[in-house]
């Protein structure tokens, strides 16, 4: 088998090597710019940067986690996992993935490492557990040597999953592993946080292809997060909002309200504080999200969600008992809500504004 | 047990293509593996983590122990709840259930197979050798799959051709191609990796039923009581008719890749490794604790898979198996890193089941590990004392000894298809092969389940939620539950102690923890341990797919099988490793 330094190609040479016409080449530099939200004038530069590339290296390590990040990525309908791995990148070390194993696995790692040194794309799922070397290892190296190891030479870090961004579930009270997310440890590298429990599939490949195409990090919020994505809240993009404004919501899981789409708030859900695009690029190629399949948002891409309280309590009845006030009230049912609706789309405009998160005290103002 | 006397060790770590984080020791009595240990390497917590919280939110915690096996642990957690409250579940919400977790099996063992196990049999190199109208013929001698003309494997082989010449190899680089244990002709090659890309575009395709259902996949939502999403036939944000068709035709996808592809696959590939028919059994006692109901999980009889325990592959007799009986199955940390305060060689049954965490093994970075002393975070259930394997094959076993007629018939035409003796079963490929068939059973239950539903509701039964026991007011003080499954990977079972409207106690024994777990007390291994050390013999110890292949016929699930709870309520103690 021929070793992968060899020969190096660029992508545009694999590409046409592989018969892909201009035209279907140029489709999905459209496909890209516009799921990246950018202007058609774009399209070249993506195709420019896509054709010259020799495939980046991509090294992805799984420490305390589900798997379930990974499983996410296979499921994204564009750039579909499979499109990554024979036309844009090199996974040189992805345990669930690869065919080799053991030791030859590692020697995989280390000479991608060795060869890409200050190039590779370094993705990270799951959390560090600090308390014991011996909580968590991989070919009896320790998580959290290994992730020291290969972020030396990485030229920016992915962070995939709320696991790996936040410490997610392992760091959840009473963290009794010690368990720390990717940033706590790293410093001195570019990092991009991609939360979600896991994360939405088209958001994991389309903050690869951003990465990729750009040779830079997507603009960021406070939390690290690729404002493309998370820079909405579901509340504000979820289309059960009107009833929200209206004072209208499911009680109970099966009532008449839950059956006409009303808005879940009372039945705890999240949506008014996370960050996320459920609402809009939905889940599984659009097929649903949570919310339209009648569960409340956990807030599952928030730091600290598996910390927050019941998920089935209210966040809290905003500014007045809406419940009471609004549903109780047939006669003012109307005005009140849309006033409400009002009072908060005034607060969070001004915060969205400065691309700062908006929490549930910013709601209640 | 011994590891003296200078005997070769072989390390496997990690297992790749597995879910979570596997270690594999194998000590060589010459070529072949005289004693194997199975490690699990990683531990969370997430049943101490559980204590104290709301029952009802239990189970997107416990989901989270695994987002392959997605959504298992889920259901196995809203059950334990609803079992510990006798909290009765509308008829639709069973049949969603069953439909999703149905899906999940189909959709689970195709990946597994395409994406987890196949390398093992494939050499994705000699593929390119492969003549695509050949290719094409096999592909057309086997199956009805409409991709498969020459044309369409002459634009895969000139695919994998651009790719592996670029030198670029990505997860494709290091495996053992060529090695001498792979058998297939490069036109079988050729048309299995067509497959494995093939499959990945079709599950993408396919796990939308649990986004219909529960919102998202990997992790759909699931609720104590019933199910999240409403039925309303006249709303745009219910289950509707359209959204019903949306789910008719991915069973219908579902059913033509099972047959077209999947079936056709395994038989085909088998036939070029039958030596495999003849290693890898190990236990020879399998465990099902049953599942799918057709009338609420209170009643057993109606269940599709029937539970029940086979000792030494006597099928004849089928043992009950009672999750409640304080004497039937108890867990042992002997081998395992944590300590009990009755002394490391007790067993205590889940309900009374205490976990510390004592990491005594080597401090990393380390060579080898001392598998005289704890050697996993795994621990060692036991049934009676017993080693149990589970997962398709027991499942499979056990529909075959309780008479089911589909199965009779799927296990027949296999063993006549190969050409070899029913004793094949119990053997690598027969757990690879019980997988396959399975699915088939799954694939047209499915197409039941869903007719039942959509009859329901023609019915005018659109209730999908209880909420008579929603409130926690409304609960005992104290209340203890078993929420149980089939999952796709084996029994999996949550024990829950609700106590003041919390949970007290959390406790779940999963297929992987059955399978991968390590010795106990007396030294009895466990299912990969003894599987591994039938008739393994190594080629090149250098390259040991034999290894791989047995280890990957259970799909092992790492993340699933390492748990830990504390009854007492205890600090858990981390000793540090100096």
């Amino acid at each position: 088998m021929a070793s992968h330094s060899d020969k190096e190609k660029t992508l545009g040479d694999v590409l046409r090597s592989h018969g892909v016409s201009r035209r279907s080449f140029m489709k999905y530099c459209a496909t890209t710019a516009s799921m990246m939200a950018m202007s058609p004038a774009m399209i070249p530069m993506i195709a420019e940067a896509l054709e010259n590339a020799k495939k980046p290296s991509v090294i992805w390590l799984s420490f305390q986690e589900c798997t379930g990040c990974t499983e996410s990525l296979t499921r994204a309908g564009a750039s579909t996992v499979e499109n990554l791995i024979f036309d844009s990148i090199s996974l040189d070390y992805h345990h669930t993935l690869q065919a080799a194993s053991g030791h030859r696995a590692e020697e995989a790692k280390e000479e991608a490492m060795h060869e890409n040194h200050g190039k590779y794309l370094l993705v990270v799922d799951g959390s560090i557990p600090m308390d014991n070397p011996g909580y968590s290892t991989i070919a009896g190296i320790s998580n959290y040597d290994m992730l020291m190891e290969a972020a030396e030479g990485a030229a920016a870090i992915i962070a995939v999953g709320t696991c790996a961004t936040y410490g997610g579930l392992p760091k959840a009270s009473p963290n009794p592993t010690g368990a720390v997310s990717v940033s706590d440890l790293i410093k001195d590298k570019p990092i991009i946080n991609v939360p979600g429990c896991p994360p939405i599939p088209v958001v994991i490949t389309g903050v690869l292809t951003h990465f990729l195409t750009f040779g830079a990090l997507p603009e960021l919020d406070d939390l690290g997060r690729p404002k493309a994505f998370y820079g909405q809240s579901i509340h504000d993009r979820c289309y059960r909002r009107p009833f929200y404004d209206k004072g209208l919501f499911a009680e109970t899981f099966d009532d008449e309200g839950a059956k006409a789409g009303w808005c879940l708030y009372k039945l705890g859900c999240r949506g008014p504080t996370t960050y996320n695009a459920c609402a809009t690029t939905k889940w599984n190629n659009g097929t649903s999200f949570p919310i339209e399949s009648g569960h409340p948002c956990l807030g599952c891409s928030e730091p600290e969600f598996w910390d927050g309280g019941g998920f089935y309590k209210a966040l809290s009845i905003p500014t007045a008992d809406v419940g009471e006030t609004v549903l109780y009230t047939a006669a003012g049912a109307a005005a009140a809500g849309v006033a409400l609706g009002a009072l908060n789309r005034a607060t969070k405009g001004s915060a969205n504004k400065a691309h700062e998160k908006v929490t549930l005290e910013d709601l209640e103002k | 047990m011994s590891t003296s006397g200078g005997n070769e060790r072989i390390v496997v770590d990690p297992i790749t293509r597995i879910e979570g984080h596997l270690r594999i020791e194998a000590e060589m009595d010459g070529n072949k593996i005289g004693s194997a240990y199975s490690s699990g390497t990683m531990v969370r917590g997430i049943e101490t983590i559980l204590k104290g919280r709301d029952p009802r939110d239990a189970w997107a915690f416990a989901q989270r122990i695994c987002g392959v096996c997605t959504l298992v642990h889920g259901l196995a957690s809203i059950r334990s709840v609803e079992n510990a409250l006798s909290y009765k579940v509308p008829k639709n919400a069973d049949l969603i259930r069953n439909l999703m977790s149905g899906a999940q099996y189909i959709h689970d063992h195709v990946m597994h197979f395409y994406h987890l196990h196949a390398l093992d049999w494939v050499d994705v190199v000699s593929a390119l050798d492969a003549d695509p109208k050949a290719t094409s013929e096999l592909a057309q001698s086997l199956s009805n799959y409409p991709r498969s003309s020459p044309g369409y494997f002459s634009d895969m082989k000139k695919k994998l051709k651009g790719f592996v010449e670029a030198g670029q190899l990505g997860i494709f680089a290091k495996a053992y191609w060529g090695h001498p244990a792979y058998k297939l002709p490069p036109e079988a090659n050729l048309m299995a990796v067509s497959h494995y890309l093939d499959a990945l575009e079709w599950q993408r395709d396919v796990a939308r039923l649990h986004t219909i259902f529960g919102g998202k996949n990997p992790h759909p939502n699931f609720v104590v009581g019933g199910v999240p999403c409403a039925i309303d036939l006249n709303s745009d944000s219910a289950i509707n008719a359209k959204k019903l068709a949306q789910v008719q035709e991915i069973i219908n996808k579902m059913k033509v890749f099972v047959e077209q592809v999947y079936i056709p696959d395994t038989l085909a590939i088998a036939g070029f490794y039958k030596d495999w028919g003849s290693r890898g059994e190990g236990l020879g006692n399998f465990m099902t604790y049953g599942d799918f109901p057709s009338n609420g999980m209170e009643d057993p009889s109606g269940f599709m898979l029937p539970a029940g325990a086979i000792l030494n592959r006597d099928l004849s007799k089928i043992h009950e198996v009672d999750m409640h009986a304080p004497d039937e199955i108890h867990e042992y940390v002997s081998h395992s890193w944590y300590d009990y305060e009755g002394g490391k060689d007790t067993g205590l049954h889940p309900y009374d089941g205490e976990t510390t965490f004592n990491y005594t093994g080597p401090k990393p970075p380390y060579k080898h590990l001392d598998v005289d002393q704890a050697y996993s975070w795994l621990k060692s259930p036991r049934w009676k004392g017993h080693s149990m394997e589970v997962g398709p094959l027991a499942r499979v076993l056990m529909l075959y000894a309780t008479g089911h007629e589909q199965t009779k018939d799927l296990v027949g035409m296999t063993l006549s298809k190969l050409d070899v003796p029913v004793e094949a079963l119990f053997s690598t490929l027969g757990r690879t092969a019980a997988r396959t068939l399975e699915t088939k059973i799954f694939a047209d239950a499915m197409q039941g389940w869903f007719d039942d539903l959509v009859a329901n509701i023609k019915a005018g039964d659109t209730k999908t939620f209880n909420e008579v026991l929603w409130e926690p007011s409304s609960w005992p003080k104290s209340a203890q539950g078993v929420g149980f499954m089939e999952a796709p990977r084996g029994g999996l079972a949550h024990w829950i102690v609700i106590e003041d409207e919390t949970i007290k106690n959390y406790q779940a024994v999963v297929p992987s923890t059955w399978n991968a777990g390590p010795r106990d007390s007396k030294g009895q291994p466990g299912a990969y341990e003894a599987a591994l050390e039938d008739n393994h013999e190594l080629h090149d110890p250098e390259q040991p797919i034999e290894i791989l292949r047995t280890i990957h016929s259970f799909d092992p699930c790492i993340a699933c099988a390492v748990h830990v709870s504390d009854s007492d309520g205890n600090e858990l103690i981390n000793v540090k490793v100096k």
